[in-house]
């Protein structure tokens, strides 16, 4: 697909999904929402889609997709796993842990393993407190992540 | 004289009537209910200590320095978001709250650098002052820590610190010496109504952001420089002051582009000018400006300003040098000559709309006095000139009904040929607020212009007609309010002559006058007509703005009687809210036309042949006046080229570059024999000229424009006139050279001579202007305050006055030679034929014109975007870039007409008015097609100014 192919397609999906939700009050969320469960990320050229149909500035849409860190810029790795680093978690040593996943997945917060397999991002608060620490994987939480069970989490995920 | 400083409230007045009684560090003060604390509190004098508040937006809350205590309250609230209530008290000031400010304070300063002596903010910075106000003394947190304050950190780099954005041609944006306030973000919502700001990421991350991420210049910012007057530091700074240095003192003044008038601050270092601040008790703006306005006065001192007075005897001879004297008397016995040669009427004048109302009288004075004919016409010809004779035909006065302030209560607007976010930018914004409140938008335009959609923006219809047809859909639209009952009946039978209304609504209701039926001609779907006029009739308040749209068409003036049908059908006129207002285009088109600039009309509007009227002027002026209209300036041309006209005096006016049908035009001032130019820039018509008499800006003289609301704004002398004479001297010293014994000392003189004379004026001098800031004529024994709205209990005429409309088309028809309809209009960085704004940075955002066409007319013809294409019309043809759109309809192609390479007066035709002669430059029949730059008349007209802008080398004279 070229340059210009993949533009339009991305601005028929986003207006697409502006579409369907375009009549709720406060669309904006969802729509995001919709877009990053679409294509993992928030890609190019999306904002100015949603921005239009919306009747709103570039400015505005931009203001609130970056205010969420859960609305990523880029194409995430096959897996998504988020590490706690609440108060609670901490205490119950999820440093430790995110250490470890740093030096094994060789990545730094927010980024992908060069295999394009594995994104590893903080997250502050799972609500899992009494488990801690506490990560997500793809989706689905797990309690009490000890080094061990992370080192298990990553071969399942294949790395 | 020193520096005006407004006090800034904090938060907006509250516009209840209700009041309440709040005691605030022991004084009492009554309040409307609604206002803040902070601002009550500012009323006694008491200042809250605020960074993120600022009067001319809504409270935040954000800051956490302007907390108070109130008594029975629990906690610290917020001075800015706490509204008054009956019996509060309230202190500002007391041991927990200065230790809250001193340790909020101290985190600010924590990621700010410390460059206060070599900032240019210094000795006008919030943050300065209030870390003064709350005796912050250290910073207990050092400044090794995160921070956007230094490029590097602990010998890296430092991910947060963002270099400086400088891409604006008038401001820059250092974000390390951001505080996050977001004042700037909600000026531009607010204020500005534009959305182009935002705070990207969240906590520490925070920063403004202008569109995503982007530069100032790439993102959606029009540069009206709201968020900088907003900003509280130096993040957004005018580079004038970076470059200058603070200002010392200040004088009140009028803006000399649109004619919506803005009052600004222009802040002066000695005679530098440092930057002009939009004046909040300006009743036009209310403390709101443009980018032309705020920004665009570098023309001033442009090199290009022509500073010495140069006569020749031949126009294809170079300039010489005189003296004032030289060419003062040159042209008085030049003028003379003709007159005796030639007779009485063989000369004439044009008075200029971007003058005074003093300058413009004076003109019209020395031609009606000294040269003994009335051969005087002004640009308003070719604007607004049916607006003059529609709205004075059917209301009684020649000028819009309402003021500005009058939009806040709009609860419907009509919008039609008019692009007030271009052409009339502070208006615009002012509209845009009120559209965000829930008021209805009705456009009427042959482009979508951003009044249609734009953020936050939705007009309710946007009748997208045929160029010509305004006339046609207008009657359609009153076809609907009287076949379905929605006129007010009442109003019509108190206020208007009924029989005439009989007439008018038996002439609408007629079937061919059906929206179904103009469907045909305007192609507008019949059910966006139906809906709109139900939309107007129904919605409350119903107030008409229009602009030239309207007016330049072979049917200018049935529009414009057409739109005062509307409103009188509707009952919308005689109270705030309401109207008929047109957007005048310049900043005195308005003072021009009432100072006596038309060829029949003394001033105020009454007519030559009015012997009680030339009586008062007679006796004044000492002599006997002509009873007889003069030429207007088409007539003028014409007897040129016929050899009876021969000699001419234009003030600040461009004809050959803005007047229709440039050969014409050309070829009239070629055939005389003694053209004066009195103007800043050696401008197109100078090519043609014999004697140039150097003009002198807004900034170096004293007087008044009237803007489009006929308000009376003071224009104030801010520095000497760099040409040596303001340009009512100069008028005044060429009726001495012509013998003629004027002796003003200075304009307020003049005023006082228009008020003697001119009944509307009769109230009005300085004093009453120093007095209240401005006045609105009439302004007389009736209404001595001025009048904000017309026609409150009866018309000026008596009975509002139904016309009937008959749609004749225009002449000017499209065919298979020329099948595309050309219309034209504005873009907002650049002002009419672009003298002065082509002379500043605004050409950052348009270098040239381009044409507007829709992508199927280009597919046709084989045009890519940025192409050149040759622009043809049954007139003539010129070259310029193509911009491919669908802001157009297919079959209508649009351009600007800001750059005098373009030439796009060469394209239009001389079909005019059929009662003013106003030019039809809204309607022409062109064809497109491929070319490979600027055709041959424009290369040639290029060498042939070129050669006529020669200045000979002076050659002092030997003594």
């Amino acid at each position: 697909m070229s340059l210009t192919e993949m533009t339009e397609e991305i601005s028929n999906r986003v207006g697409a999904i502006c579409d369907g939700l375009a009549g709720i009050e406060g669309p904006l969320l969802p729509i995001l929402h919709e877009v990053q469960d679409e294509y993992g990320f928030i890609p190019d050229g999306a904002l100015q889609t949603i921005a239009k149909r919306l009747n709103l500035s570039r400015a505005e849409v931009h203001g609130v997709a970056s205010f969420y860190h859960d609305f990523r810029e880029e194409k995430p790795g096959k897996h998504v796993i988020k590490i706690c680093r609440a108060e609670a978690c901490q205490a119950m040593g999820a440093d430790d842990v995110a250490d470890h996943a740093k030096r094994k997945l060789k990545v730094g917060w927010s980024e992908t393993t060069r295999d394009q397999n594995v994104t590893l991002e903080p997250v502050y608060c799972l609500g899992l407190c009494a488990c801690a620490p506490a990560a997500m994987v793809d989706g689905k939480v797990i309690g009490r992540v000890s080094k061990d069970r992370l080192d298990r989490i990553l071969s399942e995920v294949g790395s | 004289m020193s520096l005006i400083q407004e006090v800034d409230y904090g938060t907006p007045a509250a516009k209840s009537e209700k009041t309440v009684t709040i005691n605030v560090d022991g004084f009492d003060v009554t309040v409307p209910e609604g206002t803040s604390i902070m601002r009550a509190s500012m009323e006694v004098g008491i200042k809250v200590p605020k960074l993120c508040a600022t009067d001319m937006v809504d409270a935040f809350g954000s800051c956490r320095l302007c907390l108070v205590e109130v008594e029975g309250r629990n906690g610290t609230p917020s001075s800015c978001t706490t509204p008054v209530a009956d019996g509060m008290v309230v202190h500002t000031q007391t041991e927990r709250l200065k230790k809250i400010r001193k340790g909020v304070m101290e985190l600010y300063i924590s990621d700010h650098p410390l460059d206060c002596l070599t900032c240019a903010a210094n000795g006008d910075c919030e943050l300065q002052d209030m870390a003064g106000a709350v005796g912050l003394r250290d910073v207990r947190y050092g400044y090794d820590g995160g921070n956007h304050v230094k490029t590097r950190q602990n010998g890296e780099e430092n991910a947060r610190y963002m270099a400086k954005d400088q891409s604006n041609p008038y401001f820059t944006y250092d974000p390390s010496k951001c505080i996050v306030c977001s004042r700037c973000v909600r000026a531009c919502e607010e204020v500005q109504g534009t959305f182009a700001l935002t705070i990207e990421g969240r906590g520490f991350e925070s920063r403004v952001s202008p569109g995503m991420h982007e530069n100032f210049l790439d993102s959606e910012c029009v540069s009206c420089g709201a968020c900088v007057q907003a900003c509280p530091t130096a993040t957004l700074q005018e580079k004038s002051v970076i470059e200058i240095g603070q200002p010392e003192h200040s004088v009140v003044t009028t803006c000399a582009y649109c004619g919506v008038g803005c009052s600004f601050k222009a802040e002066m270092r000695g005679d530098e000018l440092v930057r002009m601040v939009p004046y909040k008790d300006g009743k036009a703006n209310r403390g709101h400006s443009c980018v032309k306005g705020r920004f665009a006065y570098g023309y001033a001192s442009h090199q290009d300003r022509i500073l010495n007075p140069m006569i020749r005897e031949k126009t294809s001879d170079p300039w010489r040098e005189v003296s004032w004297e030289e060419a003062l008397s040159y042209t008085a016995n030049k003028f003379k000559s003709i007159q005796e040669k030639h007779g009485k009427g063989a000369i004439g004048g044009i008075t200029s709309s971007r003058c005074t109302n003093e300058e413009t009288f004076l003109v019209q004075k020395l031609i009606r006095a000294g040269f003994g004919n009335n051969n005087v016409d002004t640009c308003a010809r070719v604007c607004h000139s049916p607006t003059g004779y529609g709205l004075k035909t059917t209301f009684g006065t020649s000028a819009g009904t309402q003021d500005f302030d009058s939009v806040e209560q709009t609860d419907v607007v009509i919008l039609i040929g008019a692009n007030p976010t271009d052409g009339h930018p502070v208006f615009a914004s002012r509209l845009k607020k009120r559209l965000r409140q829930g008021a209805e938008l009705i456009v009427i335009d042959p482009r979508r212009i951003d009044l249609v959609q734009s953020p936050h923006i939705k007009a309710a219809a946007h009748l997208a007609l045929r160029p010509g047809t305004n006339v046609a859909v207008l009657t359609s639209l009153s076809h609907v309010i009287v076949t379905e009952g929605l006129f007010d009946e009442k109003f019509i039978r108190e206020r208007c002559d009924w029989d005439e209304f009989q007439d008018w609504a038996a002439f609408v209701s007629d079937p061919q006058n059906s929206p179904e039926e103009v469907e045909r001609l305007s192609g507008v779907p019949a059910e966006t007509v139906r809906k709109a006029a139900r939309v107007f009739a129904r919605g409350g308040n119903g107030a008409i703005y229009y602009g030239l749209g309207v007016t330049e068409h072979s049917q200018g003036s049935t529009t414009v009687m057409a739109i005062a049908n509307l409103a009188m059908a509707t009952g919308n006129l005689g109270r705030p809210g309401v109207g008929v207002n047109p957007l005048r285009g310049q900043n005195n088109v308005q003072g021009a036309c009432d100072m006596g600039s038309f060829p029949h009309e003394l001033p105020g509007y009454r007519h030559v042949a009015d012997d009680a009227t030339r009586d008062v002027f007679e006796k004044i002026w000492g002599v006997k006046l002509d009873d007889e209209p003069g030429l207007r300036i088409p007539n003028m041309l014409d007897a040129a080229v016929e050899g009876t006209f021969k000699g001419i005096y234009i003030q600040g006016e461009d004809i050959l570059q803005s007047d229709p049908d440039t050969k014409h035009v050309a070829a009239g001032l070629a055939a005389m024999e003694c053209v004066v130019v009195h103007d800043l820039f050696l401008n197109e018509t100078a090519n043609h000229a014999h004697v140039f008499l150097p003009g002198s800006t807004f900034l170096e003289k004293d007087g008044t424009f009237t803007n489009a609301e006929r308000r009376i704004n003071r224009v104030r002398k801010v520095m000497k006139p760099k040409n040596g004479f303001a340009d009512w001297e100069v008028t005044q010293n060429l009726a001495r050279a012509m013998g003629l014994d004027w002796n003003y000392t200075h304009p307020s003189q003049v005023m006082d001579e228009i008020a003697a004379t001119t009944p509307s004026f009769a109230g009005v001098d300085y004093d009453l202007l120093e007095r209240e800031g401005s006045i609105q004529w009439p302004c007389n024994e009736k209404a001595p305050m001025g009048t904000p709205v017309m026609h409150i209990d009866g018309f000026v005429r008596g009975k509002g006055k139904f016309v009937v409309t008959e749609y004749v088309a225009t002449d000017e028809r499209t065919g298979p030679r020329f099948p595309l309809l050309l219309t034209t209009g504005r873009i907002l960085s650049q002002y009419n034929v672009g003298a002065q704004t082509r002379r500043t940075e605004n050409t950052a955002w348009h270098k040239e014109d381009l044409l507007e066409i829709h992508p199927h007319d280009a597919e046709q013809r084989g045009v890519r975007d940025g192409d050149w294409v040759r622009l043809a019309s049954r007139s003539g043809e010129t070259s310029l870039r193509a911009t491919i759109t669908d802001r157009v309809a297919p079959g209508v192609v649009y351009t600007t007409f800001h750059h005098p390479g373009t030439q796009a007066n060469v394209i239009t035709t001389d079909f005019t008015d059929w009662a003013t002669n106003c030019p039809e430059y809204k309607v022409t029949a062109v064809q497109i097609t491929p070319s490979n730059g600027p055709s041959e008349w424009q290369v040639e007209y290029d060498k042939q100014a070129e050669q006529s802008r020669r200045i000979a080398p002076r050659v002092d004279a030997a003594e």
